[in-house]
């Protein structure tokens, strides 16, 4: 990494479809690697919604773009922090959410797991090390 | 005179369920749409709103966001487009808690 690469977050804290939000995040975190930053993304309150395995959003008339996450180890986003009271609280698993990985081209292409599930003290230390943050 | 109650936003993420649940009368029904959905966890802190009240959720907006029925509160009316007319036409009045 050259000494211009800083450490960029994303914090996502609202749900999907209801607002705009979580589309606009995705779209600007896509726009972001692009340009070969150290790209992390945090999910919390209830941006942990925008992970929900089996979104089908044939019956309201709006565009499903929960496919999209599984993209993003494809761009080399690959650290996607979940934080775990946020989902407790909404009475949600890591299991209720779509198993992202990415492939190591380190390691023979090996599929690792992009989520890593922290509590809120993990996802501080997380966020106070990073360099620029982004809401939505 | 029994009136429909209309929330369309989380409760984790706003005080919209709390304070139509606060607000709703004996006869009374709520229906949760769009992102008041996810009140209807069973397993979430928000579901505890909803005991003792007559409450439907809106099936479309449920599976736009992955929530299956079988992760919902027991005895909550799953309904279509269809059964949200039926709802406004079964009460006098409707009140959409925006």
């Amino acid at each position: 990494m050259s000494e211009e690469t800083k450490k960029f977050m994303y914090i996502n804290r609202k749900a999907p479809y209801g607002t705009i939000y979580a589309w606009e995040s995705l779209e600007v975190v896509l726009i972001g690697a692009a340009f070969e930053q150290d790209v992390s993304l945090a999910f919390m309150d209830d941006g942990v919604f925008q992970l929900t395995k089996g979104q089908s959003t044939a019956g309201i008339g709006m565009k499903n773009f929960s496919p999209t996450y599984s993209a993003l180890g494809d761009y080399e986003v690959t650290k996607i922090y979940v934080e775990k009271e946020s989902l407790d609280e909404r009475g949600l698993t890591l299991d209720d959410l779509q198993h992202l990985v990415w492939e190591d081209e380190d390691e023979d292409y090996a599929e690792k797991d992009s989520i890593r599930l922290v509590s809120r003290a993990e996802l501080a230390e997380v966020i106070a090390d990073s360099d620029v943050l982004f809401n939505f | 005179m029994a009136m429909l109650h209309l929330v369309n936003k989380s409760p984790y993420d706003a005080g919209n369920l709390a304070t139509a649940t606060a607000y709703m009368q004996g006869g009374d029904a709520l229906l949760l749409i769009e992102d008041a959905i996810y009140a209807a966890i069973k397993a979430g802190k928000a579901s505890a709103m909803l005991a003792g009240k007559n409450v439907s959720v809106l099936g479309p907006d449920l599976a736009a966001r992955g929530i299956g029925e079988d992760k919902l509160v027991e005895g909550i009316n799953v309904i279509d487009y269809a059964g949200f007319v039926d709802l406004v036409e079964a009460n006098d009045k409707v009140q959409s808690w925006l």
